[in-house]
């Protein structure tokens, strides 16, 4: 199998009709900040799979090989006005988006399902652990865009922009083709951002995607697809930008394909070697992302060794104090169980958790 | 139903007849509370099923396309698991979704959605991202209809943590409940008893009724839809019209049953039930849906356990069977008919402890 940032290009996205930064042309100074989040999100994560090592967090899913897909997606959100739909693998697209990182880790360290951050404050919706099950809610949120009536082409800078996230695996979903069909019919403003990181656990994309792509899908909902490679940040920066200013300006859905590859276990209960070898990993994975993008900023003399030995130091420094944070969550009240299951309480439920607090303070 | 109101219920049945009753079916009843849903509430929406140009194929939406325009009012492709997760996404944007499966056998396929996301989105965001979702299901068998469209879903969907399930039995009920089900900031099963679409009765439209447990207008709680004293008959939706009939022919015989009409199958309404079986010391829970783990046996568990002392017999109850819903042909030996809950009637009159 050839690296799979190899993939054959697919792009039927039509020239912007809103004004696009061109990321080609982004300066040394955006394009050292690019790097610092790849870096920071990549320390952060082998981190993450550290603590749970350690002890610190019963379990994490880690996205080593995707942190460009990510970064770059997450950077052509605008969180004051749109909306990202995550899985429970886009810690990059939560850390893009300026979600607190400690707020974020709580799920992984079992405090609360959702985590602790505010996803209205945010723009990032609870953390998901259905896959596919977060794709229709970015439906029926960027509809709800398009009903708010405000923000079309010329009026306030274009719609909000509902980004669904989910993987080649998900895809198989029923309920993506069901989110891809309503967002095409109700030309709601949504970016289906897709990474195909090639593995589902232990399936390999061959045996989930038929027809190996799901952007080439979008032709048959007469939705624009681009399908990129997912380990160049600024190439996913750019089609992720284009595909928000299609759908900001009210001309309805686009597909985008980020291919890349899962360069480590699903999660840290996971075992990769009973399904792939290193030699595998090695062949299919292609060049590490966030080398790749190191020779893009030498060779425009964007940024030297040294700038690289320090961010990489602040990304350590950075993940060390995340770390702290983590060990500091204390847990959340058991009361809590009970607080959020309505808006308005029942009888029946205050009743348990009157009966909950008298027993466990019995014990 | 004037017959059914208690004594206590006396100050409501004033202020009914100061208002005039307007006579509507229950399928009119809910078109009403509809438009009176958008017309106040520009948050509100009604997608579904062929619910916008045809107003839905028991015409429960009949006009309202028109009247509020298809952004408001509007069809969407036949994916059950679609409505419910765009109606997800619509509560998070901020609007008052009040989406429509065109039959209970029609939730299975969105019966991932409602358990995983719309029951849960409240919870997991720690209160951030409310939803306030009213799901209109028509439900229940009787009307001769082909597979899956004779569902009762109340035990599986009030089993679900996050959700309220409710079920009118009479169009004024129909009117006021789901009223009061759509200013409500959580998500809301509101399963209407298709059975009984179109028997018309007395509505009163008045918002200011008084809340007392009567059948007046009240939207809390259990209603006791016909007051007796030698057992109480719990049940919900189209049974209750049924066990009102039972009533009536036991009163022949000198036997008073009272008539609780559950409404609120989560949260239920246990203080209601208490006190009903208190008084009369025998019931029988009379539901459509397969016995084992249905509704009933957690009505029989409440009851039990609030009514221990009182009670001179275990608490019946009147089921359909533990049986895939059957054909139309069928469909009256499933559905508890009047015998059977005399049936009912009659084994927890003659209990006697051993």
């Amino acid at each position: 199998m050839a690296p799979r940032a190899l993939a054959a290009t697919l792009d039927t996205l039509p020239p912007p009709v809103l004004p696009l930064i061109d990321a080609d042309a982004a300066g040394p100074d955006e394009l050292r900040d690019l790097y610092r989040m790849l870096s920071n999100v990549r320390r952060l994560d082998a981190a993450a799979v550290a603590w749970q090592r350690q002890g610190l967090i019963p379990g994490y899913a880690p996205m080593l090989g995707q942190e460009a897909a990510q970064v770059g997606a997450g950077a052509a959100v605008d969180a004051t006005r749109d909306f990202v739909f995550p899985t429970y693998r886009e810690m990059g697209v939560a850390y893009t988006l300026g979600v607190n990182m400690v707020d974020y880790m709580s799920t992984h360290k079992a405090i609360w399902h959702g985590g602790l951050y505010d996803p209205v404050a945010t723009g990032f919706a609870p953390f998901q652990a259905v896959v596919g099950g977060s794709v229709l809610h970015a439906v029926g949120w960027a509809h709800g865009q398009t009903l708010n009536g405000v923000g079309a082409v010329g009026v306030d800078g274009g719609l909000g922009v509902g980004l669904a996230f989910l993987g080649d695996g998900a895809s198989s979903q029923g309920d993506v083709h069901e989110a891809m069909n309503f967002a095409a019919i109700l030309k709601a403003p949504v970016v289906f951002f897709v990474q195909n990181n090639g593995w589902a656990i232990s399936v390999p994309t061959e045996q989930q995607v038929a027809g190996g792509s799901v952007a080439a899908r979008a032709a048959g909902y007469d939705m624009p697809a681009v399908r990129v490679d997912g380990n160049d940040v600024l190439a996913v920066l750019t089609a992720t930008q284009r595909a928000v200013a299609h759908a900001r300006a009210g001309l309805g859905p686009v597909v985008v394909e980020a291919m890349t590859y899962r360069r480590g276990p699903h999660s840290t209960s996971d075992d990769p070697g009973r399904y792939r070898t290193l030699d595998d990993e090695k062949i299919d994975g292609g060049e590490d992302p966030l080398s790749r993008f190191r020779s893009v900023l030498l060779a425009s003399n964007a940024a030297d060794a040294a700038f690289f030995a320090e961010a990489d130091a602040q990304a350590q420094q950075q993940a060390d104090d995340v770390r702290d944070g983590v060990v500091a969550l204390s847990s959340r009240p058991g009361s809590e169980m009970f607080d959020f299951v309505f808006q308005e309480s029942t009888p029946t439920l205050g009743a348990q958790a009157r009966q909950w607090r008298e027993e466990s303070e019995h014990v | 139903m004037s017959n059914a109101l208690q004594n206590d219920t006396l100050e409501s049945d004033r202020e009914m007849a100061s208002t005039p009753l307007v006579q509507l079916s229950m399928q009119q009843a809910i078109n009403r509370a509809l438009g009176e849903i958008l017309e106040a509430d520009d948050r509100a929406l009604i997608f579904g099923e062929d619910v916008g140009v045809l107003g839905g194929v028991f015409r429960v939406t009949d006009g309202l396309q028109a009247r509020f325009g298809a952004n408001r009012v509007f069809d969407t492709p036949l994916a059950e698991s679609g409505i419910l997760g765009t109606a997800i996404g619509l509560a998070m944007a901020g609007f008052h979704p009040i989406p429509e499966v065109q039959f209970d056998g029609f939730a299975y396929p969105a019966v991932n959605q409602i358990i995983t996301q719309l029951a849960r989105m409240n919870y997991r965001s720690r209160g951030t991202l409310p939803m306030p979702v009213t799901l209109r299901v028509p439900s229940f068998g009787g009307i001769r209809a082909p597979e899956h469209h004779g569902e009762s879903l109340e035990s599986l969907f009030a089993h679900v943590p996050g959700l309220k399930v409710v079920s009118p039995s009479n169009p004024q009920q129909a009117y006021h409940l789901l009223k009061h089900a759509a200013a409500m900031p959580d998500p809301v099963i509101f399963m209407e008893p298709k059975a009984r679409y179109w028997n018309k009765a007395g509505v009163n439209l008045s918002d200011n009724l008084t809340d007392s447990a009567s059948d007046s207008g009240s939207v809390e709680g259990s209603v006791i839809a016909r007051p007796g004293k030698h057992a109480t008959l719990i049940a919900w939706g189209a049974m209750v019209s049924r066990c009102l009939q039972v009533a009536e022919l036991a009163a022949e015989d000198g036997i008073e049953l009272e008539v609780l009409d559950l409404r609120w199958l989560k949260p239920i309404d246990e203080a209601g039930l208490s006190a009903s079986v208190s008084r009369t010391r025998r019931a029988i829970v009379v539901h459509e849906g397969p016995h084992t783990a249905g509704l009933g046996a957690e009505v029989a568990a409440l009851v039990s356990q609030s009514c221990f002392d009182a009670l001179r017999a275990p608490v019946e109850r009147v089921t359909g069977f533990d049986v895939p819903y059957p054909s139309g042909d069928l469909e009256d030996e499933y559905i508890p008919n009047i015998d059977r809950i005399l049936f009912g009637v009659q084994r927890v009159l003659e209990y006697r402890r051993g």
